[in-house]
């Protein structure tokens, strides 16, 4: 691993809290109101870091087992990412596959977790979940597909800096990316994540068994999935950005915290789609990625 | 996907896309106005470098029979028989993206190999023209209501437009002014049918006039 790559991951752990703080701040902002501080993950973590936990009688050991799994699943899923034009820790050819697999190894235990606590509610949710995940998958490899060709490279260290989104069917693929970035993340307009209405819930519900060191656990294993996917986002579109070697960190940080924005911006100013409406904005996706697809097929 | 025409295209592909799922009437026909703006500028661009009068007459004609009459003919039609959606359509969102996705890699299969004179400017003028004709053809089959058949048959008529721009380069105007009187026709025909159906039935749902009245 080089220094950079080191840099990169460093980077990635500490700074993964810091955009669900931003992604808060804009809606707050953009209502009006002045928002929570920034580094309000960072308390939010070490808070219930510090609580005690309960568990239920009716959850078996995957219950425990859960955080830790999502938690593990999602720290290697970090180690595959590539930033700033510099490859991943770990690469090798169609590791964007791995990278599907380890997230939905972790999706799959927070699913048998949820049905684990025997309560309809966090069964409804681990449904629904089940369901967007089914439809938000394909539309991943797809699009990775379509860069793998267009690029002639295997791995997201090699296929990322050489796809520029100047191209229309990268820009396609960015789009595609952006939509299934909020649906893997669970934000609006698939899923509120502030609602306090159980029967709207999707990611909510399933978590809401968990307490104490196991729900920091998922909070910050969901705070690193945001990060991956932003940083993804933001890699793609930032590829042809020419930088010395001092630069590139800062740009990939940059710009995932544009991307971090944006979804603020959406979770603002965009309503929460009915649910029989979600696999619309999800088919849409994916045709998208299916045309840049054919595009670069032909 | 470096020319500008390329790009003209892709316009359209994707304007394909949204038609087959375009839930309102409205919608659909403001999507259907903007691929006629796009296959008018096709007219003027695919021959590059030749612009010729015939071109720019056929273009502009393009532009505001396309663009502009017959969005207004199908938004009055519309207006008058209170049609805003097609309930219920016979395929779905997501089943009308998967059929569109199909009918694109079968439209970009067919238009490679078609023995044709193709048109230097670009190699996707003629599978975007064979994917709007398969559109086309779609929305006539899969929706019930007659005016969105209607746009269904508006929609082919861009994909023979934009077919006919690509392929023949010394069709006289008089031919091609010809062949989009008789689209007029045939669209103020179709308005005037869907309101006598209308007012006779109190709908347009061609799936519930198939059923003979007890």
């Amino acid at each position: 691993m080089t220094l950079a790559a080191i840099l990169n991951l460093t980077l990635a752990f500490l700074l993964a809290p810091l955009l669900a703080g931003v992604i808060a701040r804009v809606k707050a902002r953009v209502a009006g109101r002045r928002g929570q501080p920034l580094l309000q993950g960072y308390c939010d973590l070490l808070r219930l870091l510090r609580k005690g936990v309960v568990y239920s009688d009716t959850t078996t050991w995957i219950f425990r087992a859960c955080p830790i799994v999502v938690l593990a699943t999602a720290v290697t899923a970090v180690f595959l990412l590539p930033m700033g034009g510099e490859p991943a820790p770990v690469s090798f050819a169609a590791d964007f596959v791995l990278l599907a697999y380890l997230l939905g190894l972790g999706r799959f235990f927070l699913i048998s977790a949820a049905l684990d606590t025997g309560s309809s509610f966090e069964g409804m949710g681990a449904s629904r979940e089940t369901f967007f995940a089914t439809l938000a998958e394909p539309t991943f490899l797809l699009g990775v597909a379509a860069l793998a060709r267009k690029t002639g490279g295997l791995s997201l260290s090699t296929v990322l800096p050489a796809a520029s989104p100047l191209a229309p069917e990268v820009g396609l693929i960015v789009l595609a990316f952006s939509i299934v970035l909020l649906c893997e993340n669970a934000r609006i307009p698939f899923d509120d994540p502030t609602t306090h209405l159980e029967l709207t819930m999707v990611h909510e519900v399933m978590i809401l068994d968990h307490s104490g060191p196991d729900l920091g656990l998922l909070l910050y294993a969901s705070h690193l999935k945001l990060w991956l996917w932003s940083a993804l986002v933001a890699g793609l579109a930032t590829s042809p950005l020419v930088a010395p070697i001092w630069l590139r960190p800062v740009i990939a940080v940059a710009g995932t915290l544009v991307v971090a924005v944006g979804v603020g911006l959406v979770e603002a100013l965009v309503p929460r789609l009915r649910l029989m409406r979600v696999p619309h904005l999800l088919a849409t996706a994916a045709a998208l990625a299916a045309v840049a697809l054919i595009l670069v097929v032909r | 996907m470096d020319t500008g025409v390329d790009r003209l295209m892709l316009l359209v592909i994707l304007s394909n896309l949204a038609l087959l799922v375009a839930p309102r009437l409205g919608r659909a026909i403001s999507l259907m106005a903007l691929q006629g703006i796009f296959l008018g500028l096709l007219a003027i661009v695919a021959h590059s470098g030749t612009l010729t009068v015939r071109a720019l007459v056929i273009g502009a004609a393009g532009f505001l029979v396309r663009g502009a009459l017959f969005p207004l003919l199908l938004r009055r039609a519309a207006a008058q028989a209170g049609v805003v959606r097609d309930f219920r359509p016979l395929l779905g969102y997501v089943a009308s993206a998967l059929m569109g996705i199909v009918m694109l890699g079968g439209a970009m299969a067919l238009g490679e190999r078609l023995p044709l004179h193709l048109p230097e400017a670009s190699k996707m003028i003629l599978p975007a023209s064979l994917f709007t004709i398969f559109t086309g053809l779609f929305l006539i089959v899969a929706r019930r209501k007659a005016l969105t058949q209607c746009l269904g048959y508006l929609v082919f008529e861009n994909g023979i437009y934009g077919f006919g721009v690509a392929t023949v380069a010394e069709v006289p105007a008089l031919i091609e002014l010809g062949a989009l009187l008789d689209v007029l026709v045939a669209v103020l025909v179709m308005g005037i049918a869907a309101y006598r159906i209308t007012e006779e039935f109190d709908h347009m749902d061609t799936v519930e006039l198939t059923r003979l009245r007890g």
